[in-house]
């Protein structure tokens, strides 16, 4: 065991992670990124579509005259108004000098014939109050998030932040009510190492691997998560989880918003766009709770492109050109601003499905995207573990594995990427405040005892079952029962299958490498242990809540709850174990309030029914 | 169809005879349309748990898993088997850096010649008054594009004789790296980078052998990229920003 010390430790290196390491070193923190990733392999790096801020540059002709209050007021509704609305006014804030400054740390956005940063249309995001769309996805090309997560890493390593690549956190420390460090494993060694710390961050992303098709990373199993709520901090929201709207058919890669944002179509097999009967005004750019929806309305009345799970999305000029004519706008577009404004989409149609989408439809179907819910934080990235929002020091978590909650029921396009960069950066500054006075709190005795226990036991695991037959099992009973409609039988469905399945995986586990030296073997089981937590956390969420509303949809409770269900969900693992071995129950707490400070000040943003 | 994989394993940790090691594994019922990271991961999971290699996003972006597949470097996750015809592959781990175990290399020596090149924006002008960006024309930015596809996967570094035969030379990714800042008109860098570049394990080490661009999963024209940045030490940049005088060439004669 090695012990290192630091003012701040980060967890993950993605976009979060990677902010709130520049502005704690740049605040005066001695700092330290640890992550199981090398940096540029995080999954910000995959981000297409844009990050959303209300700039208001001009396009085209289009005066695009935007403020950062209709940017929060999307962000509400699109939350289905669960979103907290501090949050979701710092988030849009904050959002214009963030893309501000990343462009002048040299990301090198996609410009306008002016030379200012080209912004694109996005679902949900409108001007004036959903008077008409708004030009707000700041991008470069349909890699926005690989420029940011390299523009970041750059910058990193210009201020010399310190970091520990392939080190795979597994365990997080407390003392004294304190959160004094973590535990990692040194992937090259096998070798535990403790970094004790005033204060710690986790940016360690989401969880999409708990469903069979999602468009997330292989090694987003949600472990940052999973390790603080085995320690006793709650869950927020877990049953909000996205389903986006469009990833490629059978294999859930996603194929960005931007592509409908440039102006394609979704169609099903009567050649029908049929966006127009659910979402009349904004058509294909709804919010994309509401666009998955459609799609599996359509597929269950039968529309599916021949008789099978999936409909058209349709970027073919000609098609594009025919609804813009329609629709009396002036744009046009041909196959080179296609190619030019979203190379990667067409590599990935070519590539793994043989389509050339400038000449044929894609075949889509929704995919496990986004995790709304988390750790739950204040706007300044320091975690909360009760309805009184009462501080836990010392633990800070940010990117998507937090919960601000910005994005309340439903996440927007484009806000994923500005809640990392707003909040990656409050969390760094208030972690450089806090270092300068905080004590460092001593670690526990023996800090590692419990965890190379565990690990040991994962070693010698010795019975019939391969975890990838558990995993595919745990990722097809969510899919079914836990996906984009859901419904009390099914959702208790998934609850028993996910128990049997945590039964097999703690008794009856086989594991092949017994080695120190990069043993993913290990590693992978254990993140399937955390994909089991974080599954069975959501699955009882979503049946306590017995409401419809954003990305939570029940057959049996079709309305939304206003009276009753303005509050978040705070689940807590109660279990003598503080390991994957536990054998867990879950408190639920529906006391924390949706904040709504906006709707107090502006009638707008009083919770009202959503219609697109 | 039936398929036969032939791995090159290494296991440090070998009790004895540690040295690497063919290992054929038979895959039943592989589709055209699978990936070979799909088949690396069926032998993992199903047969074989101690096979070690990285990966991440499975979609050829995050960069983790370039190897040597049938002799040529590849992303396992952007090469189907329908691209690779026939029923028998060979992977092997990319060329030139340490192999730790089995497909998985020490990338340190990658990223250290990543690092020797400033890769990072340098501006120290204050920022416009009115707050907002600096402004950029499309066609400067257009100037760099390729450049910023990069996704540091090392497959052009690796494939590389001249990179083989001198591990100090800093590599064609390093390359493009330097090269996604020296022409961009925002950057005021690009004399250091250039006198970095042409000192003699920069870009006088590349022969044009070209093996590089056929490599790169993000299709940047890497060869085309170091031969502008050749191009820059002898002549000065494009923008006329940098003159030739402040260069200090050393040309490197093999
Ligand atoms: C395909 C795709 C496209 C998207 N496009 C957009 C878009 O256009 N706009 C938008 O706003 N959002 C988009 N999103 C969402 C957004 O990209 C993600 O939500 C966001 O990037 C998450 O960033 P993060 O910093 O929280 O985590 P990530 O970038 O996922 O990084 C997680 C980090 O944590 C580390 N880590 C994880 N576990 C551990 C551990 N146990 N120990 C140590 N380190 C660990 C990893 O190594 C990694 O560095 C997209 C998402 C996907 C999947
Ligand atoms: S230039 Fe291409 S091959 Fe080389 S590291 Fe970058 S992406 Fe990989
Ligand atoms: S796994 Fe990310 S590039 Fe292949």
């Amino acid at each position: 065991m090695k012990i290192h010390q630091f003012d701040a430790v980060i967890v993950g290196a993605g976009g979060a992670g990677l902010m709130a390491a520049l502005y704690a070193s740049k605040g005066g923190a001695n700092v330290a990124v640890v992550s199981k990733l090398y940096p540029t392999r995080s999954h910000t790096g995959t981000a297409q579509g844009g990050i959303g801020a209300a700039l208001g540059n001009k396009i085209g002709d289009d005066p695009n005259e935007d403020k950062p209050i209709y940017h929060a007021f999307d962000t509400v509704k699109g939350g289905d108004y669960l979103a907290d609305q501090n949050a979701a006014k710092v988030l849009a804030e904050e959002a214009v000098d963030s893309v501000i400054e990343l462009e002048h740390m040299g990301l090198p956005f996609d410009r306008t014939s002016e030379g200012r940063i080209s912004q694109r249309r996005f679902g949900g995001h409108t001007l004036n109050f959903g008077e008409k769309l708004a030009y707000r996805a700041c991008h470069a090309a349909d890699r926005t998030g690989h420029m940011i997560l390299q523009t970041l890493y750059q910058q990193c390593i210009k201020n010399n932040v310190r970091f520990f690549d392939e080190f795979h956190v597994v365990d997080v420390l407390m003392n004294q009510g304190v959160c004094v460090g973590s535990t990692a494993i040194d992937l090259a060694t096998g070798e535990f190492h403790v970094f004790h710390a005033k204060a710690t961050l986790f940016a360690t992303g989401g969880w999409g691997r708990c469903w069979s098709v999602t468009s997330n990373a292989v090694s987003l199993t949600g472990d940052g998560a999973a390790v603080v709520m085995r320690r006793g901090v709650p869950m927020q929201d877990m049953e909000f989880y996205q389903f986006h709207p469009t990833g490629i058919f059978k294999l859930g890669i996603l194929i960005t918003e931007g592509v409908r944002g440039e102006g394609g179509v979704l169609i099903n097999r009567h050649g029908e766009r049929f966006m127009e009967k659910y979402a009349p005004k904004v058509k294909d750019l709804a919010s994309r709770d509401v666009v998955s929806r459609a799609i599996y309305m359509e597929l269950r009345n039968g529309n599916g492109i021949k008789g099978k799970d999936y409909v058209h999305l349709d970027i073919r000029p000609e098609t594009v050109n025919r609804y813009l004519a329609e629709a009396g706008e002036s744009k046009r577009i041909d196959r080179d601003y296609v190619e030019k404004k979203l190379p990667d989409i067409l590599d990935f149609c070519r590539t793994y499905l043989g389509v050339d989408p400038v000449k044929e439809p894609m075949p889509i179907q929704p995919t496990a995207h986004y995790a709304m819910g988390g750790i739950p934080t204040n706007v300044d990235a320091e975690v909360v573990t009760d309805e009184n929002w009462t501080i836990l020091p010392g633990m800070y978590a940010a990117g998507e594995v937090a919960c601000v909650s910005c994005h309340g029921a439903n996440r927007l396009g484009t806000n994923s990427l500005v809640d990392l960069v707003v909040f990656g950066r409050r969390g760094g500054k208030a972690i450089a405040n806090f270092v300068k006075t905080a004590p460092m709190t001593p670690l526990p005795a023996n800090p590692t005892r419990q965890i190379e226990a565990e690990f040991d036991r994962l070693r010698r695991s010795n019975g019939k079952t391969k975890a990838y037959v558990i995993r595919d099992a745990m990722q097809k009973t969510m899919m079914e029962n836990v996906g984009v409609f859901r419904e009390e039988k099914a959702m208790q469905q998934a609850i028993d299958d996910l128990r049997e399945l945590r039964e097999r995986y703690v008794r009856d586990l086989v594991i092949d490498d017994r080695g120190s030296k990069f043993n993913t073997d290990i590693l992978e089981a254990w993140e399937l242990g955390c994909l089991l937590d974080l599954a069975e956390v959501t699955a009882i969420s979503a049946i306590n809540r017995k409401e419809s509303r954003g990305a939570h949809s029940r057959e049996d409770y079709k309305k939304r709850d206003d009276e009753h269900l303005l509050v978040h969900t705070l689940a807590y693992r109660e279990c003598d174990e503080p390991y994957y071995s536990g054998t867990p129950d879950y408190r639920l707490n529906m006391d924390k309030k949706v904040d709504l400070s906006l709707a107090l000040e502006d009638e707008r943003f009083k919770p009202k029914e959503r219609v697109y | 169809m039936d398929v036969t994989v032939r791995i090159r394993r290494f296991n440090p940790e070998a009790q004895n005879n540690k040295k690497p090691y063919w290992q054929e594994f038979t895959l039943t019922n592989v589709d055209e349309t699978d990936r070979v990271l799909d088949l690396l991961h069926r032998i993992k999971w199903e047969q074989d748990g101690t096979l070690s290699f990285r990966r991440s996003c499975a979609h050829g972006v995050c960069g983790s898993d370039a190897m040597r597949i049938n002799g040529i470097n590849r992303l396992a996750c952007k090469i189907l088997m329908r691209d690779l015809g026939g029923t028998k592959i060979q992977v092997e781990p990319i060329l030139g850096l340490p192999v730790l175990k089995d497909l998985i290399v020490d990338m340190e020596p990658f990223f250290a010649h990543y690092r020797e090149v400033m890769p990072f924006f340098v501006n120290d002008d204050p920022v416009p008054a009115d707050g907002r960006e600096r402004l950029q024309t499309q066609e400067d930015r257009e100037r760099f594009d390729d450049t910023t596809k990069c996704i540091l996967c090392a497959a052009c570094t690796t494939s590389c004789p001249s990179f083989w035969a001198n591990g100090k030379y800093v590599g064609p990714a390093a390359i493009v790296q330097a090269h996604r800042f020296i022409f961009d008109t925002r950057d005021q860098a690009a004399l250091e980078r250039l006198n970095i570049l042409a000192e003699p394990n920069g870009v006088w080490r590349c022969r044009t052998i070209y093996n590089c661009t056929p490599a790169c999963p993000r299709e940047i024209e890497v060869t085309r990229a170091i031969g502008e940045v050749k191009l820059a030490i002898q002549k000065g940049t494009p923008h006329g920003i940098i003159q030739v005088h402040e260069i200090k060439e050393r040309v490197v004669n093999s």
